[in-house]
């Protein structure tokens, strides 16, 4: 029996997206086509568009399906960047978070290393906050040669949630589009896009219990001068408004339009579940290992997420140790040939190399019950005494 | 008795079935890729090492066929001061290193093993050629073409205690068949040869790039200049290859090296016979049984897959004075004197120096 604490890795699918995902494997028909059995095709991803629309307020229009959330920061991040420069080649600077996921890090780096942006990384706060006043600071006096700024919406490793209307409105103030990274908050948080301010907003099908594969970037229409309206990264048969090309995967959007609906009524009820297991969480490792220090936002954060630093422990030994009891979590930081680096996160809160090295995220979901936060509970504390003696190596 | 076993596995076929036996044998085994290089690119990329990505992902797929955890352990800085950083000093100090003996001295049966302990585990196990016996004697692999007991000889008593070589028993033509037996993939994967850290196998110019350019004279054992050198840090004694003098002996006879002096960075050559060694001095002498209270009779090895040699074998004050029966050519200081009681190990030493004819 797995206990499973890793639910921002993924969420198991919920029943209603495997039986949407399965009926539609069965069915045929590309929604391209333009006979009957294309246009039965076409009418399922309409309809899930307009679920996953509705869902996070935006309109189904503004949905653009790609295959994840990393292909929906791609196609933000530097289509934004290949778009607006072309519209003005003064427009060279990228504002970014210095705590995004590498879907947009690594992205945004590529325009640095390849496209000649200037980036800057907007700094975090101790708790892995981006403030206003820091995006305003990076913005300084003259907003014109700023392509795009991207913001994530919560934090995937240590759960800050992010102001992300109040710098959406000094983007807009400044002229300048905003993209923000939701895939973590999306199911977790009532993310609206028509409200938020933002321009573009990244979802993953996965992330909320919808399958692998599916994600979406939602994509406000161009209104000048608040326009972003990205270069493709594919080109093909001019799917998805010509943005993103590519026969459209009927039964993964099914999937993740049956996720989002069957979690959509009862969103606020199951946050507010997820939070209490996660403070009995927070609680529990606490009072086992007193030194633990709780990373991000002890307010503002994902109900589900749980991140600490165990001073003395190799995140990677307490990983191994749990795993072999059963209990599967994150050290919540990128691998380089499957050797964990120091987290860009935890580093940009200020934390030293070893604090960022001694550091698991707990994360829970749908499936999260009280019997696997006491059997985080029971091991916690001798596996880290045994990682202690470990040391740092 | 189930043990905790930490596998090491390179992405190899020989750790693959290592790992595989310790697991059909009853233990509780993960296995672990131990990443010795921070910046994989920097080492080898070919297919044959054992610090690439691809040889990670090798080990992954092995260890998921035999279906244990796995995980990859990141030892590149403690590799790169006790491996790399040693195997160029040792060289600048006209030695001839051997680096995997190295490394199973300080990081497998070392910082490895060290981690595996405290972190519950009870033995390490690689895929070694070698037989470990319960009371702890060493003997050869019984694959003698794969031995590799001369590259474990440097490991202490307390070391081998939590040691495990589950392949000592079988060939190497055996373990391939067993591990397409298993199904795992590395069955046909070619054997490693050179040093893993050395991309294209050229120490030469790996030393050059660290050391930097050094020229000196190469003389013969009168001291006359017979040519040059860019570096007395990259031959080694015995060496007859590559010595690039314009002109031929005055007898016509090929010329070797007999001696790296650091200090005048001087190359000496000369003919094959004074290559001869009788004495051998070695240093930091480890021994597998109790340290012998005189001299003794026994046979030596002295470079790895090397000639077997009878000797006398005399610990002193700071070593190991080791008297062969017959002359061997081609001793390099820095390489290891292990010393064997037919195929079992009785102990080691580091080569320091070496005279032609007995005291």
């Amino acid at each position: 029996m797995v206990t499973y604490l890793d639910h921002a890795a993924t969420t198991p699918m919920l029943p209603e997206a495997v039986a949407a995902v399965t009926a539609e494997m069965s069915a045929l028909g590309n929604a391209s086509s333009l006979h009957t059995v294309g246009r039965r095709a076409r009418r399922v991803v309409e309809e899930s568009r307009e679920i996953i629309a509705e869902a996070f307020d935006a309109r189904p229009s503004e949905v653009v399906f790609t295959s994840g959330g990393t292909e929906a920061d791609n196609l933000a991040v530097k289509g934004g960047f290949w778009a607006r420069r072309a519209a003005d080649p003064a427009r060279t600077r990228v504002l970014a978070g210095s705590v995004e996921h590498h879907a947009v890090m690594d992205a945004v780096q590529w325009l640095g290393d390849h496209e000649g942006a200037r980036i800057e990384w907007i700094p975090s706060d101790g708790l892995g906050r981006i403030t206003p006043a820091a995006l305003r600071e990076a913005i300084g006096p003259d907003a014109s040669d700023i392509a795009l700024i991207t913001v994530m919406w919560a934090n995937n490793e240590v759960g800050t949630v992010q102001p992300v209307a109040e710098l959406a409105a000094i983007a807009r103030e400044h002229g300048v589009p905003f993209h923000t990274d939701a895939v973590q908050a999306a199911g977790q948080l009532p993310v609206r896009f028509g409200a938020s301010g933002a321009q573009a907003l990244t979802i993953s099908g996965h992330k909320l219990g919808g399958p692998l594969g599916a994600g979406a970037l939602l994509l406000a229409k161009p209104k000048p001068p608040l326009s972003l309206d990205p270069v493709p990264l594919l080109h093909g048969g001019g799917q998805e408004r010509d943005v993103r090309s590519g026969t459209l995967d009927t039964p993964s959007i099914a999937g993740f339009a049956a996720a989002v609906q069957a979690t959509a009524g009862h969103r606020e009820e199951e946050a507010r579940r997820l939070a209490a297991l996660r403070d009995a969480l927070i609680d529990a490792v606490r009072a086992a290992v007193p030194d633990a220090i709780l990373n991000g936002d002890p307010g503002e954060r994902l109900p589900g997420n749980a991140h600490f630093s165990f001073p003395g422990c190799e995140g990677d030994s307490l990983l191994m140790l749990l795993d072999a009891r059963g209990i599967a979590c994150s050290t919540g930081s990128a691998c380089s040939a499957g050797v964990s680096q120091p987290s860009h996160v935890l580093l940009a809160m200020g934390a030293d190399p070893e604090r960022a090295r001694g550091s698991l995220r707990f994360t829970l979901g749908h499936t999260s019950t009280e019997a696997d936060v006491k059997a985080l509970a029971d091991a916690i504390g001798p596996v880290v005494e045994r990682a202690r003696r470990a040391g740092l190596t | 008795m189930t043990l905790r076993v930490l596998a090491a596995m390179s992405g190899g076929v020989d750790s693959a079935v290592a790992a595989a036996r310790a697991a059909e044998a009853g233990h509780d085994v993960t296995g672990v890729h131990m990443a010795l290089s921070s910046n994989p690119q920097s080492y080898r990329t070919g297919a044959r090492g054992c610090c690439t990505l691809e040889d990670s992902r090798d080990a992954r797929r092995a260890a998921d066929v035999i279906g244990i955890p796995f995980y990859v352990w990141d030892l590149a800085e403690r590799f790169h001061e006790d491996v790399v950083e040693d195997f160029v000093s040792e060289y600048a100090a006209g030695r001839t290193p051997n680096p995997c003996l190295r490394c199973n001295e300080k990081i497998k049966f070392a910082a490895l093993l060290d981690k595996a302990m405290a972190l519950g585990f009870d033995a390490v196990c690689t895929g070694h050629y070698a037989r470990l016996g319960g009371d702890g004697v060493l003997r050869r692999g019984v694959d003698g073409g794969k031995d590799q007991s001369y590259v474990l000889a440097v490991c202490t008593p307390e070391q081998l205690a939590h040691a495990m070589f589950p392949l000592g028993d079988t060939t190497k033509a055996g373990i391939r068949a067993e591990a397409a037996r298993r199904g795992l993939q590395v069955a046909d994967k070619p054997d490693s040869h050179d040093i893993c850290f050395i991309a294209d196998g050229d120490t030469r110019a790996f030393l050059a790039e660290r050391l930097g350019e050094a020229p000196g004279p190469i003389v013969d054992a009168d001291g006359n200049r017979v040519g040059d050198h860019d570096g007395a840090y990259a031959y080694t004694v015995g060496q007859r290859k590559g010595l690039r003098l314009g002109r031929p002996a005055p007898d016509g006879r090929a010329r070797y090296v007999l001696d790296i002096s650091p200090v005048t960075n001087t190359v000496t050559v000369g003919p094959r016979e004074a290559l001869d060694v009788r004495v051998i001095t070695a240093e930091r002498p480890v021994w597998l049984g109790p340290e012998p209270s005189g001299p003794i009779g026994c046979e030596v090895q002295l470079r790895a897959h090397g000639e077997v040699y009878g000797c006398v074998a005399e610990p002193s004050a700071d070593g190991l004075t080791i008297t062969l029966d017959a002359p061997a050519r081609g001793v390099a200081p820095g390489q290891a004197a292990v010393l064997y009681e037919g195929d079992r190990v009785l102990g080691s030493a580091t080569i320091a120096e070496t005279a032609r004819v007995p005291a």
